[in-house]
């Protein structure tokens, strides 16, 4: 993993002390409101519904175990006990103090972390492939990269007030786990004569105008990545607008010029600008290359995995969802949900990290991964280690098998505490979670994505869900609306809305009715809910939403 | 500033209290407490409006004071939106925020 260097030191804690300067003369009274918010954006402090929210940035979802800890301590000490891991690979602390928050970002300084650029209009916490350099299908490890864009956009002084905020998704493998095509930037790692590049993918973004990006270049090579992305960031700084926030994302630049002009654009900066990368950029990414070095993986026997998942029907059922195929023979990807039945997706306690952070050390080569799908990914547990893990885990609240099932819900905090949010989410996950696990219908079901966002800037990924669900406020009454159909993989797709909303109390209803549905037009168990509606369209699943519309058109 | 010819429906400011971000209201003697039932139920869009400039002027005390409309009800004002709702209450996953105190 990276560690940082004397000048990455030296830089956050002269920013933290910056901060915390700040923070002093805005209790003070030297400095205003609308002086100081501006300040604590850049630091990732947001003033949410009830008290302050802290967004630290968890870079392209990496941790070691030191770094879990330090977020169980921060859990423990500055807030009520507990951490949301989000949809962007960040953890947001939801009640910390004013007064509080420099030494929280002093404790992070310690394990090389921070909340800089986890707001405001700078480019964002770099996302990726939450698998990246453990997964069986991946062309290579693209952590890397990530860490190289981080560097480069973290306080680039041309890139501090871009027209709005900026997201950049990297993937190594072809299967899409970074939802790369929702990204203001995507970057998908592609081999042309045996060399790695990248398909450099612009303009995707869900919220209030969801599209999917656009391929502005099939390959770039490795060593033009940098400045290509910068000619890339250089000219949406430019051209994008500025005189309003709703069409200021790069999605809308990019719909309002066409692509030709852009890549045009980008091609002539990218000339421009080519030459004074000089190579630089290259010898850190060596260096860094070095620092993700694969561990040291071991080989032994996998016999008691094998016998554990013969003979424990619990141990089978979680072995059988929660992981994924290694890259290393007798390895596994392990699945953490943070989705048990009824709690909050994405929220784990102190004690829970803590837990993650132990087996990581003892059973995981120290690392750590959180998902954009709200989960912990315990990277690399050799298959002979995996019974103990489970057992551990089991103890702890944490071994829900249903990754990737009806209960695997992403869903965005909501208006339990966002201060943006129109409706709720959690509540209509967790009725959902428990719903379908009082009927025991959740492995019937079998592989589904629901995702909840509690207003139109779609943080929960509504819009590329199988089935989506967006909270609105309708006449003073929180209303929920269905899409369906979306894909947030390679095959990606923006989901169709289905009809009118249904009120919080209609809503659990209203997709039991889906689900009932698909389970009775299915061709087989083998054919998922997306396969079913890709063959059926949408008309048979609004009959089922809507069975009085669908009876008064029949009479 | 021109009046407007709509019914005033009551309100009541709330706003955030700078150091714990916590929610808070103004009472009737223009102090703020975390306590919906002892905020100032304002009927009067002017006195409102006036109340509303005082508080926005305490910046070294709150963050972001508004106007919210409440009704009377029997232990003081009662929210009319459920975001005043949730913001009375706390959130809903956990018994964190005010619920926690009541």
């Amino acid at each position: 993993m990276y560690a940082y260097s004397e000048f990455d030191k030296s830089f956050l804690a002269s920013r933290n002390a910056q901060f915390r300067a700040q923070v002093e003369r805005r209790i003070a009274g030297h400095l205003s409101e609308d002086e100081f918010k501006p300040l604590r954006l850049m630091n990732g402090v947001y003033l949410q519904l009830h008290a302050y929210m802290l967004r630290v940035a968890i870079p392209y979802g990496t941790l070691n175990s030191a770094q879990m800890e330090m977020l169980a301590r921060l859990a423990e000490k500055y807030d009520k006990g507990y951490g949301h891991f989000t949809t962007r690979q960040n953890i947001q602390y939801n009640w910390p103090e004013l007064r509080d928050i420099p030494d929280m970002l002093d404790d992070l300084e310690r394990v090389n972390m921070h909340a800089i650029q986890t707001s405001g209009n700078t480019i964002r916490n770099v996302t990726a492939d939450h698998f990246a350099g453990a997964a069986a299908d991946e062309i290579a490890d693209t952590r890397p990269v990530a860490e190289l864009i981080r560097q480069w956009s973290t306080d680039h002084p041309e890139f501090q007030f871009l027209p709005r905020k900026f997201k950049v998704a990297v993937t190594g493998s072809p299967n899409d786990r970074a939802v790369t095509r929702a990204h203001d930037i995507g970057l998908r790692m592609v081999e042309r004569d045996g060399t790695a590049g990248f398909e450099v993918i612009i303009g995707g973004g869900l919220g209030r105008t969801p599209m999917l990006g656009k391929v502005i270049a099939d390959f770039v090579p490795r060593e033009d990545l940098l400045p290509y992305l910068e000619a890339i960031v250089s000219v949406y700084n430019l051209l994008g607008r500025r005189d309003n926030k709703y069409k200021a994302r790069i999605k809308i630049t990019v719909h309002e010029n066409g692509l030709e002009k852009i890549r045009a654009l980008v091609e002539e900066r990218f000339g421009a600008i080519k030459a004074r990368f000089s190579g630089i950029d290259q010898q850190i990414l060596k260096s860094i290359e070095a620092s993700f070095a694969p561990p040291a993986f071991k080989k032994s026997d996998t016999a008691i995995f094998e016998e554990s998942r013969a003979k424990d029907p619990v141990f089978r059922s979680w072995a059988d969802t929660n992981l994924h195929p290694h890259k290393a023979e007798g390895y596994s990807i392990v699945t953490v949900s943070l989705k048990a039945h009824g709690a909050t997706p994405g929220d784990a306690s102190g004690a829970q990290m803590r837990v993650l952070a132990d087996i990581a050390k003892r059973f995981g080569h120290d690392e750590l991964r959180i998902s954009h799908e709200q989960n912990v990914i315990l990277p690399h547990v050799h298959q002979s280690h995996l019974p103990d893990v489970h057992g551990i885990l089991k103890r702890h609240g944490l071994a829900s098998a249903n990754i990737g099932l009806i209960s695997d819900i992403i869903a965005c905090p909501g208006m339990d505490y966002c201060a943006l949010a129109t409706a709720r989410s959690i509540p209509i996950a967790q009725q959902i979670a428990t719903r379908f696990d009082d009927l025991k219908l959740e492995h019937d079901i079998g592989a589904l994505k629901i995702k909840i966002s509690g207003c139109i800037n779609a943080c929960g990924h509504h819009h590329v869900a199988h089935i989506g669900i967006l909270g609105l406020d309708r006449a003073g009454q929180e209303s929920y609306q269905i899409t369906l159909g979306g894909d947030h993989t390679e095959t990606a797709a923006i989901g169709e809305r289905a009809g009118p909303g249904f009120s919080s109390a209609q809503i659990i209803p209203a997709i039991e009715r889906l689900i009932a549905a698909y389970l009775e037009m299915r061709l087989s168990e083998d054919e998922t809910f997306i396969q079913s509606y890709r063959r059926l369209g949408m008309a048979p699943f609004k009959a089922a939403l809507y069975p009085e519309k669908a009876q008064e058109n029949a009479a | 500033m021109p009046r407007s010819t709509h019914q005033f429906t009551p309100k009541v400011i709330t706003a955030n209290a700078l150091l714990e971000g916590d929610v808070v209201y103004l009472t009737e003697r223009d102090c703020w407490t975390r306590d919906l039932r002892e905020a100032a139920l304002l009927t009067d869009e002017a006195d409102a409006e006036l109340r509303l400039l005082q508080a926005e002027a305490q910046t070294g005390v709150v963050v972001g004071a508004y106007l919210a409309e409440m009704a009377a009800g029997t232990h003081g004002p009662e929210p009319v939106h459920f975001r005043e709702r949730f913001r009375r209450n706390g959130p809903s996953n956990y018994l964190h925020g005010k619920q926690e105190r009541i």
